[in-house]
């Protein structure tokens, strides 16, 4: 595929790799490493550049309107890093929640931790740093999953973002909560690479929180590529807060891998503002016994475009997995879920339930819903479904007819809807929080 | 407190109120009696506001207000209470927090402030004892795997927490048995007041043995044929509906 020399963007990021290379930015990192931004990027150039609807994954999310502007590359020797602004990091602070907080800046973390000491057997480490240490080097080289457009990119460029690390047979009691800022005054593009490691027996809960700077600054890509490894007998709770506002265009992709017995808990809420939201959440079940849960919730409005990729990848025996996504649709939004599930022909005794149900609001809201099963292994037990669906007028009657007005019949029916996501989250706190946020976005004017 | 006159109504173009004229004054229960299609609960629809329901002619005031002009909220504000026939179930909307939320609008309404947490715990510990609801399906879901007696009874015990001036029960015997329907009975007598007024409407006699009513109207297609005290219930046990049908259909053909 010949990539389309006519974006800005695809420009920006071939000089920048090319400058990458004269710079002596990655001087210190390992040689596999450097060979792995080379292929990287070679293969983000053989994919053609950045996807077009030509492409399956990106058939119903069309980014044409969004590849116009003009960017530029965040690090090797771009702008500073601005320091955290107090009003945003509020913005994303979870009401009554016990937790040590970090706050990160365009992907650059200045090293403080509140919210306490941390307790002795979890790392944390700037992504600058701990990509030049030959001991964690191994942890940004090629890694599955690979095969997209974006996670290319990234590993050809990064520069920073967090590396989180437990060690064997340690609990975390406390959550751990990341900020995530985005700021900028002018366009840029940038990629922040994160890696988790929960080594063996070892436990942790994280929120990772997406805020950004008013709407008057440049507009923001984030192109996230995020590793995560879950060893075998290890438990992660991974929770993803989208709340970034309008300039900001966000790709998350979360390549997880779990080991023998381990457990990973995803919930992804993503909330109004940003314009555009592409996650790309694939876990791969590499060793027998695992157990996975995916929830997600997506409440849109205005013209945003916000499509949730998943991958269960059954690749071995006993393992279960179960995935529940909402989505309620106002203004003039469109969602978009694909939801894949894998079973290979090995994976014997395979659970996987998958669920999609959309509550459009808006007549001119869309949402593209696609369960994607494949099954190669005869001895499973797989279901998946999809709604889309309006609200209940007999429902909204039974409210109104009790005297609570028809805008507040209709917020009580959203949040109920999104109850039975909201109810897995095990913080109460944050359950509280990401109510509140549903409620704060549920606009009193639905047309 | 509430005057119906020359009520027409349809649904989807057919006519199923025809002529309805009925006066409920403060202090009294009326009950409407009537075979299945009559228009009993087509009734009740039509005052709650039910959006699929036209009004062709007619009017109806409420407390001297328009009733007709009213958004289904506003008449519940005003003091207008349907017990549904067949109760909502909401799934994710707890019952106490719906509760809740009605509570405050129709103190809104009136001007006055929500209860504070206490307070309104109190309210709904009394109103609980009064009317026999179980404290635990409280702070369940809206109705959800509720039997259909205690659909029911959540349904008095709403009306006892909103203290409504006009009940409007829909059937609220179907589906219980003698126990469910002796409690329900019960709490709506003990929330009868000389300031209150309800409209029950019935299919069968027996309700009316616990809540006696001071009037009872019979509706036959769309219009009331004959009204009376609590006596023509009896006598509508005793003889059914047929007899009043033959009179409806004498009277249209010397009209």
């Amino acid at each position: 595929m010949t990539p389309s020399p006519s974006i800005p963007l695809f420009e920006e990021v071939v000089n920048g790799f090319n400058k990458l290379s004269v710079s002596g930015g990655t001087k210190k990192e390992s040689s596999d490493l450097r060979r792995t931004r080379q292929s990287a990027f070679e293969k983000f150039r053989s994919l053609g550049g950045f996807p077009s609807i030509r492409n399956e994954d990106w058939r119903y999310t069309n980014l044409a309107r969004f590849l116009k502007d003009e960017f530029t590359i965040e690090g090797w020797g771009g702008p500073e890093t601005p320091a955290p602004d107090a009003s945003l990091v509020e913005k994303a602070h979870i009401a009554g929640l016990d937790c040590y907080q970090i706050v990160l800046v365009n992907g650059s973390w200045d090293g403080t931790v509140t919210g306490g000491e941390l307790p002795k057997g979890i790392q944390l480490l700037k992504v600058a740093d701990a990509r030049q240490d030959p001991a964690l080097s191994v942890y940004f080289e090629k890694q599955a999953g690979w095969n997209e457009h974006f996670a290319n990119l990234n590993a050809a460029l990064f520069t920073d973002g967090i590396f989180v690390r437990v060690e064997a047979g340690v609990v975390i009691e406390k959550p751990l909560h990341i900020i995530h800022i985005y700021t900028s005054e002018n366009n840029l593009l940038v990629q922040p690479r994160n890696v988790w490691v929960i080594n063996k027996n070892a436990e942790l809960s994280a929120i990772e929180s997406v805020v950004s700077g008013g709407s008057e600054g440049g507009i923001i890509w984030v192109n996230s590529l995020s590793d995560v490894l879950v060893h075998a007998d290890a438990r992660f709770h991974h929770t993803m807060l989208q709340t970034a506002g309008t300039g900001v265009r966000l790709v998350q992709q979360t390549s997880v891998r779990q080991h023998r017995q381990s457990l990973y808990n995803n919930f992804t809420f993503t909330l109004p503002g940003a314009e555009l939201v592409r996650n790309d959440l694939q876990t791969r079940l590499e060793e027998d016994h695992t157990e996975t849960h995916l929830y997600g919730l997506y409440l849109t409005t205005g013209n945003q475009l916000v499509d949730n990729h998943t991958l269960v990848d059954h690749q071995k025996p006993h393992c279960f997995s179960n995935e529940l996504y909402k989505g309620v649709l106002l203004g003039q939004s469109t969602g978009v879920f694909n939801g894949k599930v894998y079973v290979h022909q090995e994976a014997q005794k395979t659970n996987a339930f998958q669920q999609n149900n959309n509550l459009v609001i808006s007549p001119k809201a869309t949402i593209d819903s696609k369960p994607q099963l494949e099954i190669f292994a005869d001895d499973v037990k797989c279901s998946h479904g999809s709604t889309v669906g309006q609200f209940s007028e007999e429902a909204l009657f039974y409210l109104r007819a009790r005297g609570i007005g028809e805008e507040a019949a209709k917020g009580l029916l959203i949040n109920a809807f999104a109850f039975d996501v909201t109810e897995k989250i095990r913080i109460p706190e944050v359950e509280t929080h990401v109510n509140e946020l549903i409620s704060l976005h549920i606009p009193t004017n639905h047309a | 407190m509430l005057t119906i006159k020359n009520l027409h109504a349809e649904v989807e173009e057919k006519q199923i109120l025809k002529g309805i004229n009925l006066s409920v004054n403060a202090g009294e229960v009326h009950a409407i009696m009537g075979p299945n299609g009559s228009g009993k609960s087509s009734l009740a629809s039509v005052l709650a506001g039910r959006e699929n329901y036209q009004v062709t002619q007619g009017e109806v005031f409420f407390s001297g207000l328009n009733l007709l002009d009213m958004s289904p909220e506003v008449r519940a504000r005003e003091g207008l209470f349907l017990a549904f026939q067949y109760p909502i179930e909401i799934p994710g909307v707890s019952n106490i927090n719906f509760l809740k939320t009605a509570l405050a609008e129709i103190r809104a309404h009136k001007g006055l402030p929500p209860l504070d947490a206490k307070e309104f715990l109190r309210l709904s510990r009394e109103k609980q004892k009064l009317v026999e609801f179980d404290a635990q399906l409280v702070n369940r879901s809206l109705n959800e795997g509720f039997s259909g007696g205690e659909k029911k009874r959540n349904e008095i015990f709403q009306l006892a927490m909103l203290e409504p001036k006009l009940s409007i029960l829909d059937e609220t015997d179907s589906g219980l048995d003698i126990d469910a329907l002796r409690i329900v009975s019960k709490g709506v007598n003990k929330l009868r007041s000389e300031n209150n007024a309800f409209i029950i409407i019935t299919h069968y006699q027996r309700l009316l043995e616990y809540i006696v009513p001071d009037f009872v109207h019979v509706l036959y297609d769309g219009r009331i044929v004959k009204s009376g005290t609590k006596e023509l219930a009896l006598e509508l046990e005793e003889k059914g509906y047929d007899w009043l049908k033959e009179e409806a259909r004498e009277k249209a053909t010397t009209i």
